[in-house]
């Protein structure tokens, strides 16, 4: 399986300060603010961002860990069982400012059901999209990210993967762009 | 991506530790499900559930209802004594009947032991057994084990004590084999009257001396005593039976450490608990029924995902 760079360490960097200074910008002092990562890799970008946002001073960011295995559109689509992930919302959305967070944007499927999953805590004020990576071209759906880290185009066999680095805190992250 | 082994459940018996495990694990995500404001989930839109009570139940059916409409299944319910069936129609009719309405999953409770075995060859259809008379009842056996589990952590190594009709109760053997595939020991308390012949082989030991288990055990799950199958009397009086066998606030203050109480429901208070028993911190009667919502979301969106599918 051949591999690629995309991005490398330190764009990666570069481009998560910029989405949490965006969020800052937009946000204010996120006090109406709900920021969700969607399961299963949503949540590493946002213990990524949470992480950051501490450095500039927001400790305390109402967040939330969504998964949308059950609001998904495929179930019975094919042979696998839909597996669920945990779901950690300890905290109501209702008229709040939910941004949805997750790494790579594709087909828009999993965020179609993660806005209906989303209901069930509530009716929020608004509902934006973080996402790290837009894969462009291939969308199912009318879902375009309110804020973007960066577009990538890849073939549709391709996968596209963020892979996240435990060690080393600055430089965290590198796409891999696969063939099959 | 993990399944079932099975394509019914018709009984523990016929599981795997695996699917066991990948119950419990689905059930976990269930539970945040019916804790939510929404309690809803779209999985089972496109799948028409029939719920065949041949035996009355009121927890079970309720239950199974609840979880079905929770994923947005359409239900439909059946029981005896309003039906068909008094007209002298057999099983397998009534269900092919129900199955030519295009109905996709029979969740069915029958007073014959292996009915839902007999259906399950017969119609091509997936079965759940809801209890099967005096043979098993799983989703119990499930959500029993699963409480404990909350309750007690892994159970390997555990000890479970199963007091009162262990004869006449579906409960207990599915329970048994649960238990022991999850590792725990199990230890049956009742009566000689009410104990079937040679129940050791299925890897439990018996006793006769309530306080004795009581001390032995992390656990004990209270049967009731089952008089609507008794066609004979199993012991003098029901008053006897409550002293030699049945849990009390005093028994349970003897005892030398604190243990869990669980009974399946109904209960006949005062018979095999009492009420100070019953409201308890110790037992966690309320929390199985909060759990069997949870544990049948489970199976049904387990075996459902496995239902033919929808193709283009």
């Amino acid at each position: 399986m051949a591999s690629k760079v995309l991005l490398s360490k330190q764009k990666v960097s570069i481009i998560l300060n910029r989405l949490c200074h965006q969020l800052m910008e937009r946000h204010g002092d996120f006090s109406n603010t709900v920021l969700v990562g969607l399961q299963p890799r949503g949540t590493l970008l946002l213990e990524r961002l949470l992480e950051l946002l501490k450095k500039e001073g927001f400790g305390v960011i109402q967040s939330g860990i969504l998964d949308t295995t059950f609001f998904r559109d495929d179930f019975r689509r094919s042979e696998k069982t839909l597996n669920a992930k945990t779901t950690e919302m300890n905290v109501m959305v209702e008229g709040k400012e939910v941004v949805l967070i997750d790494d790579v944007l594709f087909t828009g499927r999993s965020i179609r059901s993660a806005l209906t999953a989303i209901d069930s805590y509530g009716r929020p004020k608004s509902i934006e999209l973080l996402v790290l990576v837009d894969r462009r071209f291939s969308r199912h759906l009318p879902i375009q990210p309110d804020y973007l880290g960066a577009q990538v185009d890849a073939l549709q066999g391709d996968k596209v993967k963020v892979v996240w680095s435990e060690e080393q805190e600055e430089s965290i992250i590198y796409l891999e762009k696969h063939s099959e | 991506m993990k399944k079932l082994s099975v394509s019914h459940l018709l009984g523990i018996k016929y599981l795997q530790l695996e699917d066991l495990h990948l119950i419990f694990e689905t059930a976990t995500h269930f539970k945040e499900v019916i804790n939510r404001p929404i309690k809803k989930v779209p999985s089972l839109r496109d799948i028409t559930i029939a719920n065949l009570f041949f035996e009355n139940s009121t927890r079970t059916k309720l239950s199974f209802e609840l979880a079905e409409k929770r994923l947005s299944a359409d239900v439909i319910n059946f029981s005896a004594s309003q039906s068909s069936v008094s007209k002298g129609e057999t099983l397998v009719d009534t269900v092919n009947n129900i199955l030519a309405m295009k109905v996709d999953l029979i969740v069915m409770r029958h007073p014959n032991p292996g009915a839902a075995h007999f259906l399950s060859k017969q119609v091509d259809s997936c079965i759940v057994n809801a209890g099967d008379g005096t043979h098993e009842h799983p989703s119990q056996a499930l959500l029993d084990a699963y409480s404990l589990q909350e309750k007690l952590g892994d159970l390997k190594g555990r000890r479970i004590a199963i007091v009162g009709d262990i004869l006449h109760s579906r409960v207990a053997l599915s329970n048994i084999y649960a238990l022991k595939m999850l590792g725990a020991e199990v230890k049956l308390c009742a009566p000689k009257s009410l104990l079937p012949k040679n129940i050791e082989s299925l890897g439990v030991t018996t006793s006769s001396d309530l306080m004795s288990v009581l001390n032995w055990c992390d656990a004990v799950n209270m049967l009731r005593v089952q008089k609507e199958r008794m066609e004979l009397s199993y012991f003098p009086s029901t008053r006897e039976y409550s002293q030699n066998f049945g849990l009390n606030g005093a028994r349970l203050k003897q005892l030398r450490k604190e243990i869990v109480v669980l009974h399946p429901g109904p209960i006949n208070r005062g018979v095999e608990v009492t009420s100070e028993v019953a409201d308890s911190e110790q037992a966690i009667i309320l929390d199985q029924v909060e759990n069997g919502v949870a544990i049948r979301m489970a199976i049904i969106y387990l075996l459902g995902s496995q239902l033919n599918r929808v193709t283009t």
